[in-house]
């Protein structure tokens, strides 16, 4: 636990009709293995439904697996909600199957990371030790 | 004078042991090994040598036979690949019904023996395009199926009667089937000629690939209505085939992929037997659907002893007197996720080796993923070289020529008979569960995959495993493939001809084809008729599947273990 600022909370989801989740769920237990407070949602979720149950369990960062080829449309629409409904300052980061050319549109649209296929559980951990801190004090 | 005699004085006899103490022992002391152990890519032991004693009471008459013959280990036909290679069956769809038209003349031009359609996540939820759901994945990950309409533009120009059709679909596989013989009726193919394929296995569908509709009852139902309508109506139709790939793709291990798999087509047959269907009469037309990943004897194991289970399970567990259920046939798929987006040529040759490993083992039909799969649908360029890995196993290599070329090898043998033993280990818990769809209500067989899945990539992170390109052999900047890129366009096009047949359809028999199908499925009939009817009427697969929602329910998984 970081002394004095909570432990950090994370919601692990899967966005739309893609059924592809053994991605997210290593990646979940693995940031758990590692300490953070894990969410999962379980599949099939809208953006709504994702924002709602951030906003809701107030998290710190939500990891989004997309293997369905929707990111370009999913990604930007949860930023945007994020931002609308006063969670912007929740850190969104993904991974899938994206090509490389697509990872830059999604930065632009406000995600803080896309890690592709062959990243391991080790460089996710580092990364969101480094880069989601609890949001609130006290 | 005698040759034989100073020769034979040389020959070493003696156990394994003996070679130990007399050859290795100072060997290993001088070097040890590269490894303290060595397992597959599932884990599994794999000893330094295997011998004949491993092989000790081994009687082939019993576990080999002869092919076409059972228990069908070295295959289920008398010549196999001498008398007609596999079919080469390449997956494929994307985008619009005309853009998968144009793939489908394109790879049968190219010499492909069989069609392989690949339907866009919505159609595999049974959702139409404009669904609120469907946003972003129209057409991304195979082909967007809203109406009739969509099914007549798919299949122009390619003459039903004359080619064999797997289709990749299953809560709503009773729709894609139902629209399939409306264009065979409409290009004047008579249903009783048609030859193809429903994956139509929604088990593996709660255990690993996650497309469910309906909860598990009546889904059953529908699967054995279809069962019974194809088995009266169209009976070269291989009405399921069931499934290993995804349970392997989820992250189980070789033997969790054969027994689930096994497992499941239990649970169809006795659906089956339970629905009043006899069991000599649709469990011929059950097919199998294995993947064919990293470790090649594995592999080629996994498949012999699927073979033989499959035999002993129809003879023994369901009593099946006609030889054609006795046969397990299969199909195999390469494995999508040993695939690396690094250094993606490397794919070419990793699905080379899986599929030999799947030939080797005797399956019936192949697909061999393309390099950029990974990252995309595969190009035509890709595609093609697919393709041609197949025709260069099929038809340079040589290991067509003969029949099961690996039999009696210490290795296989032992790999298969412990194989077989792990898997009916795994089937006599599940019995004891009550069967799948109690195991599955458990979270039997996912808690396994998930442990598997879990190990597996930790083995990689830690660098145990393994994977050339990414955890050892890596660089830096990975060479660039070009890839299919699906355009918004496709969506747009998609709602837009969805928009059409709505507007132009005969309403009022829309409506009362949806009224009867709701009918029927409060009913005990068989839905098939109700669903054709529905299908002519130009009701969206969603609408269909809305229809029987109502009724049925839909179905919700329970807690998920991480």
């Amino acid at each position: 636990m970081n002394a004095g600022t909570g432990t950090v909370r994370l919601l692990v989801g899967k966005v739309g009709l893609d059924g592809h989740d053994r991605g997210a769920k290593i990646i979940a237990r693995a940031l758990r293995d590692a300490g953070f407070e894990v969410i999962y949602t379980g599949l099939h979720q809208t953006p709504e439904m994702v924002v709602a149950t951030a906003l809701q369990e107030d998290v710190d960062g939500i990891g989004l697996s997309i293997l369905s080829g929707a990111h370009n449309t999913i990604f930007p629409k949860i930023t945007r909600l994020l931002r609308e409904q006063g969670g912007s300052d929740i850190v969104v980061f993904g991974g899938g199957i994206v090509p490389d050319e697509d990872v830059a549109g999604l930065l632009q649209a406000g995600v803080k990371a896309i890690f592709t296929p062959g990243t391991t559980t080790r460089q996710v951990i580092d990364w969101v030790k480094a880069e989601v801190k609890p949001r609130r004090r006290g | 004078m005698r040759k034989g005699g100073a020769k034979a004085a040389t020959v070493r006899r003696g156990t394994r042991r003996d070679w130990e103490e007399r050859t290795l022992k100072d060997v290993l002391a001088r070097r040890p090994e590269r490894l303290p152990a060595f397992t597959t890519v599932s884990g599994a032991p794999v000893e330094r040598l295997y011998t004949f004693e491993d092989l000790d009471g081994w009687d082939p008459l019993e576990k080999l036979g002869f092919p076409g013959e059972p228990p069908y280990t070295r295959g289920v036909h008398p010549t196999m690949y001498r008398g007609r290679v596999w079919t080469m069956r390449q997956f494929a769809g994307f985008g619009s019904a005309e853009d998968t038209n144009r793939r489908f003349r394109y790879l049968l031009d190219h010499g492909q023996t069989g069609l392989s359609t690949a339907f866009d996540l919505p159609t595999l939820m049974g959702r139409d395009s404009d669904d609120p759901m469907a946003e972003g994945e129209v057409g991304r990950e195979g082909v967007a199926i809203d109406t009739l309409a969509d099914m007549e533009a798919l299949f122009r120009d390619i003459p039903l009667g004359r080619v064999s059709t797997s289709m990749t679909i299953n809560a709503p596989a009773a729709v894609l089937l139902a629209m399939y013989l409306a264009v065979a009726e409409r290009q004047g193919v008579p249903l009783e000629s048609l030859e193809g394929t429903l994956q139509n296995d929604i088990l593996k569908e709660y255990i690993a690939q996650k497309e469910w509709i309906f909860p598990p009852a009546p889904s059953l139902r529908i699967i054995t209505d279809l069962m019974a309508f194809c088995t009266a109506r169209v009976p070269k139709w291989n009405t399921i085939s069931i499934s290993g790939y995804h349970i392997r793709e989820a992250g189980s291990t070789a033997v969790q992929e054969l027994a689930f798999t096994l497992a499941d087509g239990i649970g169809y047959v006795q659906a089956g037997i339970d629905a009043g269907l006899e069991v000599d009469a649709f469990t011929p037309r059950l097919s199998f659907f294995f993947n064919a990943h990293n470790d090649f004897f594995e592999e080629i194991a996994k498949l012999r002893a699927a073979r033989r289970m499959g035999a002993t399970i129809m003879r023994e567990r369901f009593g099946a007197t006609d030889p054609r259920a006795w046969r397990l046939r299969t199909h195999v798929q390469t494995a999508g996720c040993s695939l690396t987006a690094q250094q993606p040529h490397n794919n070419v040759v990793r699905v080379t080796l899986q599929a030999l490993a799947a030939v080797l083992g005797g399956t019936q039909s192949l697909h061999t993923n393309a390099l950029d799969e990974t990252l995309a649908l595969p190009t035509e360029d890709s595609a093609r070289l697919a393709l041609r890995t197949q025709q260069i196993i099929a038809e340079e290599s040589g290991v067509a020529n003969t029949i099961d070329p690996l039999a009696g090898s210490y290795f296989v043998e032992s790999l298969t008979d412990r194989m077989e033993a792990e898997a009916w280990d795994y089937i006599r818990r599940i019995d004891a569960m009550g069967g799948i769809v109690k195991a599955i209500e458990q979270g039997f067989p996912q808690r396994e995959i998930a442990e598997a899945s879990y190990r597996y990539q930790r083995q990689v992170d830690e660098g145990e495993k393994t994977v050339v390109g990414v955890n050892r052999y890596a660089e830096g900047d990975s060479a660039k493939v070009p890839l299919l890129r699906i355009g918004p366009e496709v969506e747009r096009v998609q709602l837009e001809g969805l928009g059409r047949v709505r507007a132009t359809r005969d309403a009022a028999r829309h409506a009362r084809a949806l009224r009867d199908l709701q009918a029927v499925a409060r009913s005990r009939d068989n839905l098939m008729p109700a669903i054709l009817g529905a299908v002519k009427a130009y009701a969206s697969v969603g609408e269909i599947c809305e229809a029987l929602r109502q009724i049925f329910g839909v179905y919700r998984e329970g807690t998920v273990p991480l």
